[in-house]
């Protein structure tokens, strides 16, 4: 769906993207990780033709960006760092001109689709009040809405939770779900790790315009190859396993090996009380900051 | 997209409120005529204002000759100004461009909407001056109208000479939106593309009173702007005129050219 091909971008002097191979397949939740100012929101204005690269290759459903925007965008329902509308409309009425605006929107059945799409992110009830006087939840919504208007099968989100409130996120987060049920691919960009963590099934990490990290999530949260063994008699397990495990924190071990079933008859055996065992698995926080950060080693000497 | 710049056009309230106020002071001026019966003299004051106490259908061309030296352009170039920089600064744009809508079409549309905007002013201007001039002025009931030129000219004959005026005026001010829309696709702020627009008005304006800039005179856009007093001279002298429209002409083409192919390579950051 999108493919990129050492796509670079330089402003002036300062590289934003450097060179990036981006992979996004159909059917993907991609979540696109970066810190403020990694390149994130320049890479997705590149995939849509807001920002022209200085170099590499982009590829959007098939085609090459952006001289195929033409027919790549209305396919693609984009919201793009916040959403926005013109203030003294109501948010019916800018849906409706931002419809009207580009080709590809059938006429007949522009009315009922502003009208779904208002429904899916709750906004049906709101009216004819003007978007001057949404909060920026509303408006955000309006915008998600903006981007469903012709059931695209690409979206490119950036930082589509910003400004919700707990259940506004879950909406959304429900809303993207259903909505990739359904066919949609979903480029997901954001700063949220757990909002990633939660909905995407891909990652693609940008640390400084480099993407140091590209993979299935399932695959950078596999076991690693440890066990977590969490108990009080931490010194009693210690010298019991002899030199296996590390000490983690105030009343746990990590334990090479996987095995966990044997792990707990052996620390039972030698009179060890175990609290809970299980994989170590790693969380997404510390993929990202172990692959994005040099000065800090890895996990395992936390 | 042109249909739905002309109804972003017409559903805001600025527009109106701009015609409102331009409207206002060619009124005011009216009922001030009328009130004190103090013309000033011929020869000074604007233009066709000496003759509208005698000859109030006169006084569209008066109301024109009032708004044209600053009103009309300060408020054609805000509006042009506004035009691409306006949604870069709300953010519409990058949504705009992403329904998708082409650069090329933007632009051409956004110029329409101000031309529409330049045309419904003019009129409006003219409409109201035509009403005003009918009510409170002029109330000798004329066959014929003095020319600037001293002779007589029937009503048909103004009638004609004030639509080509109004023509004239509308196309002056195709200059003045040509370089603010360049502006607005210049800067993410609406503010700084009128300015600078009106920046090479006020250059223009100051330049024309210099005998020095003599040599600049035949290239500032606001030379051969009061040229449509030229129409009510008997026989009509041309060359002013004609003048004035190649010159927009170019200003407009030369613009155009620059806001287009700044527009259609600029990186879209708003």
């Amino acid at each position: 769906m999108i493919a990129t091909r050492q796509l670079t971008k330089r402003f002036g002097s300062v590289v934003a993207v450097d060179g990036i191979d981006l992979d996004v397949g159909e059917g993907d939740i991609y979540g696109f990780l970066g810190a403020n100012g990694s390149g994130k929101t320049t890479t997705v204005r590149m995939l849509l033709g807001l920002v022209l690269a200085t170099s590499g290759d982009i590829h959007v459903l098939g085609a090459p960006m952006p001289e195929a925007a033409a027919t790549v965008l209305p396919r693609v329902g984009a919201l793009v760092e916040s959403p926005a509308a013109y203030g003294h409309l109501s948010g019916r009425a800018n849906l409706t001109l931002l419809d009207a605006a580009g080709a590809g929107g059938d006429r007949r059945s522009r009315r009922r689709r502003v009208d779904t799409v208002l429904e899916q992110v709750g906004l049906a009830a709101v009216g004819r009040r003007p978007v001057r006087a949404y909060s920026l939840g509303m408006r955000q919504r309006l915008g998600l809405a903006a981007a469903l208007l012709r059931t695209p099968r690409l979206l490119v989100l950036d930082e589509p939770t910003n400004g919700l409130d707990p259940q506004g996120i879950r909406e959304t987060r429900e809303l993207l779900v259903e909505l990739h049920r359904r066919g949609s691919t979903i480029f997901l960009s954001s700063h949220l790790l757990a909002e990633v963590e939660q909905l995407c099934t891909r990652v693609g990490v940008l640390d400084r315009g480099r993407l140091v990290i590209q993979d299935e999530l399932a695959r950078l949260q596999a076991p690693t190859g440890r066990t977590v063994v969490r108990t009080p008699d931490v010194g009693v397990a210690q010298a019991l396993l002899d030199g296996r495990s590390e000490r983690y924190g105030a009343d746990r071990l990590l334990v090479r090996g996987v095995d966990a079933a044997a792990l707990n008859a052996e620390l039972v055996a030698g009179g060890v009380r175990v609290r809970e065992l299980g994989p170590e698995r790693r969380t997404l926080e510390q993929v990202v900051l172990a692959a994005t950060d040099p000065e800090r080693p890895g996990y395992g000497a936390a | 997209m042109i249909l739905v710049e002309l109804r972003k056009l017409v559903r805001r309230p600025r527009t109106w409120v701009a015609i409102a106020l331009l409207d206002a002071l060619p009124t005011l001026v009216a009922v001030l005529l009328a009130v004190t019966d103090l013309a000033p003299r011929p020869g000074t004051g604007p233009a066709f204002l000496s003759a509208v106490l005698s000859d109030g259908s006169l006084f569209p061309l008066a109301a024109l000759g009032i708004v044209l030296p600053l009103f009309l352009p300060v408020a054609v170039a805000i509006v042009a100004g506004e035009a691409v920089a306006g949604e870069a600064q709300a953010g519409t744009l990058r949504y705009l461009l992403l329904r998708p809508v082409g650069r090329t079409h933007l632009l051409v549309a956004k110029l329409v909407s101000v031309v529409a905007f330049v045309v419904l002013t003019v009129l409006v201007v003219a409409a109201t001056g035509y009403v005003t001039g009918a009510l409170l002025l002029g109330d000798q009931p004329l066959a014929t109208t003095t020319s600037v030129s001293g002779t007589a000219l029937t009503q048909t004959e103004l009638a004609q000479r004030t639509a080509l005026a109004i023509g004239y005026v509308m196309f002056s001010m195709l200059g003045v939106a040509a370089v603010a829309l360049f502006c607005s696709t210049l800067t993410d702020t609406p503010l700084t593309a009128a300015l600078g627009a009106l920046a090479l008005l006020i250059a223009s304006t100051l330049l024309l009173t210099l005998d020095a800039a003599d040599a600049l005179a035949p290239y500032l856009p606001t030379r051969y702007w009061l040229a449509f007093v030229d129409l009510f001279r008997d026989p009509i002298l041309w060359r002013d005129l004609l003048r004035g429209v190649l010159q927009q002409g170019i200003y407009v083409v030369v613009f155009l050219g620059a806001a287009w192919a700044n527009f259609t390579t600029k990186d879209i950051t708003s």
